[in-house]
């Protein structure tokens, strides 16, 4: 029998990359696989896993439904329920292909899907909304299922293996898509299981995380607050539903969301001008139990954009580069160059400082 | 000279083929993110094209290395003696422990260089850092010397924010007019006096020929100096008055 996350703990770094093509040009999955490869020896095959933006233009005003089903009655009872709040436009067994070194893989199955518009209206929700309540149904009333990927014209394929297998088994290789993030996990708090590894998803929102917050009980009971679950006892879960709650709740912006969740010390914003100070004070304040800490690394993928981050201290390694119109951001400057060998402006942002890189106004034109 | 392709090499096999070759001067071309390059190589003088792993110099010991690219994290963790001569940056914790040796790199360094550097009789470290560096340079410095030459950036301090952060051994130069903000108070900051300058004359001479800088230039300029300011400076963290 397979451990679930929080079944056990095993006191032992991770790996992640990223890359936006700003013009909108549609990349294969090839390219992240390559670049997380070559940091192999930061993951210890625990798990695997890709965020690809843009792979379902076919599909993009449909919400793409990734689930993990332990067994076929988990899948009957999450497809009524699914058929009850939603339009399920196509549904099928995600392709995969048979790598050695992935074995115990549970049911995966892709649901394209709208809200019905009688149960939308009913729910006196807005969509993101129901949506969002509908995907943590699921995970935590539906036994033996869960839904690892909820949003629009993107998808995230993670498995327990290393990452360039995951990719592998998931036939990356024939998607395409403007921004991809990947992540090679060496888990050092939970066993490891196909759900636990990263990205971890939200509506579109990801999170990668090479780290280990000392924050997240006292984050977990303040998301909790709002309707969130932590289901997975791992700490990077909860960074994807600060981001939710903060960006499409709370209306912050990015760079906002940073100086909330890694912001400066007391001592470094006391030395600000005052109005910078008193914006500072607020944000603080205002979401104390959102201060994320210990060591973190994150690259937060979202529908037209991708954010690097690293803790206050800078207790993570990251870089980021850019040749022509693609940004790259990695743990280690070596993943970056193995796909793009003369990227240039290489750089190590500050402890939380955000790196932000988005589609321009033809990519968003081409993509959005 | 040997050269060595590391094209698609794991740093194992990698490191093995420059061990074993039969020449001191080996070439290695085409390096994209091996670890441990140059440790267990004693003798070898080793030029690296690429972008060389973590833990580049590792333990080094009685090896020469020249890297033409960046380097990553932790370079020249635990040195032991040796150089390491980087042409472009340097990642985080840059001779994490080092115990002696050399590492001088030309543009400039990511967070935690030189933390827990130490010394022992005339074994005296020293990391030379041509630009800026990053927060918490000389974290828990216990020896060894670390100067950050900050060209490029004379318009501002070029070392981040908590230098020294936990020091209570060896010294750092600044080459700045301005001076570093969150300082510990653990940590004393003078202005090098000519003495304090004639002590790091060699070594900033030896790092200008490398990277072609006039060194005159460097050595006029105004240093500051950080030491801790007592031999105990903790004392008072853990004792009532």
């Amino acid at each position: 029998m397979l451990q679930k996350e929080g079944a056990v703990r095993i006191p032992s770094g991770c790996a992640i990359t990223g890359f936006i093509s700003r013009d909108g040009r549609r990349i294969t999955g090839a390219d992240a696989i390559k670049s997380i490869a070559v940091m192999h020896d930061r993951s210890n095959g625990l798990g695997g896993g890709f965020a690809g933006y843009g792979i379902y233009p076919e599909y993009k005003e449909l919400y793409a439904f990734h689930l993990f089903f332990e067994n076929n009655s988990a899948r009957v009872e999450t497809e009524t329920f699914l058929n009850e709040h939603f339009d399920i436009v196509n549904l099928s067994r995600i392709p995969t292909r048979q790598v050695k070194s992935i074995t115990n893989e549970p049911l995966i199955w892709r649901y394209f899907v709208n809200p019905l518009p009688t149960r939308l209206a009913a729910s006196q929700l807005d969509e993101t909304e129901f949506v969002t309540k509908c995907v943590i149904n699921i995970n935590t009333k539906i036994d033996g299922a869960y839904v690892f990927s909820s949003g629009k014209n993107m998808g995230v394929f993670k498995a327990v293996g290393f990452p360039e297998d995951v990719g592998k088994f998931y036939r990356l290789d024939d998607y395409a898509g403007y921004s991809w993030t990947a992540h090679g996990r060496y888990p050092t708090n939970t066993p490891g299981w196909w759900g636990g590894a990263h990205p971890f998803a939200l509506l579109d929102y990801t999170i990668v995380h090479n780290g280990e917050i000392s924050s997240y009980d006292a984050n977990r009971r303040y998301i909790e607050m709002f309707g969130y679950k932590c289901t997975l006892l791992t700490d990077t879960e909860v960074i994807t539903y600060i981001f939710d709650f903060l960006h499409r709740r709370r209306n912050l912006s990015l760079t906002e969301i940073a100086d909330v969740i890694a912001s400066p010390f007391w001592t470094t914003i006391d030395s600000k001008p005052a109005a910078e100070r008193e914006r500072l004070y607020y944000l603080r304040n205002t979401f104390a139990s959102l201060l994320i800490t210990g060591p973190f690394s994150i690259i937060l993928g979202y529908s037209g954009g991708l954010m690097a981050l690293n803790d206050r201290l800078k207790l993570r390694s990251m870089v980021t580069a850019e040749k022509g119109d693609m940004f790259y951001i990695a743990s280690e400057e070596c993943a970056i160059r193995e796909i793009c060998p003369d990227a240039t402006g290489v750089r190590a942002p500050r402890g939380g400082e955000a790196v932000i890189a988005e589609l321009n106004e033809e990519g968003r034109r081409k993509c959005l | 000279m040997i050269t060595i392709d590391a094209k698609n090499k794991y740093y194992k096999e990698l490191n093995r083929e420059i061990k074993d070759a039969p020449d001191n001067a080996v070439t290695v071309e085409n390096v994209c993110g091996q670890r441990y390059i140059g440790t267990n190589s004693p003798g070898k003088d080793i030029t690296v094209i690429g972008t060389p792993g973590n833990g580049l110099g590792a333990y080094l010991n009685s090896v020469n290395l020249v890297i033409h690219g960046n380097a990553q994290d932790a370079t020249g963790d635990t040195m032991d003696s040796g150089e390491i001569i980087i042409h472009g940056c340097v990642g985080d914790a840059c001779g994490y422990g080092m115990r002696d040796g050399k590492i001088y790199v030309k543009d400039d360094a990511g967070y935690r260089a030189g933390i827990h550097m130490k010394e022992y009789n005339e074994k005296i470290p020293n990391i030379i850092i041509g630009g800026k560096t990053g927060s918490f340079l000389g974290e828990y410095q216990a020896g060894g010397r670390i100067i950050v030459l900050g060209v490029g950036y004379e318009d501002k301090c070029p070392v981040g924010g908590f230098c020294g952060t936990g020091m209570h051994g060896g010294e750092i130069f600044i080459r700045t007019e301005k001076l570093p903000v969150n300082l510990p108070v653990q940590v004393e900051i003078t202005t090098a006096t000519p003495e304090d300058m004639d002590s790091i004359k060699a070594v900033v001479n030896e790092f200008c020929e490398k990277f072609d800088l006039k060194a005159a230039d460097i050595l006029s300029s105004h240093f500051y100096k950080l030491t801790p300011n007592s031999s105990n400076p903790y004392t008072e963290l853990y004792v009532n008055q």
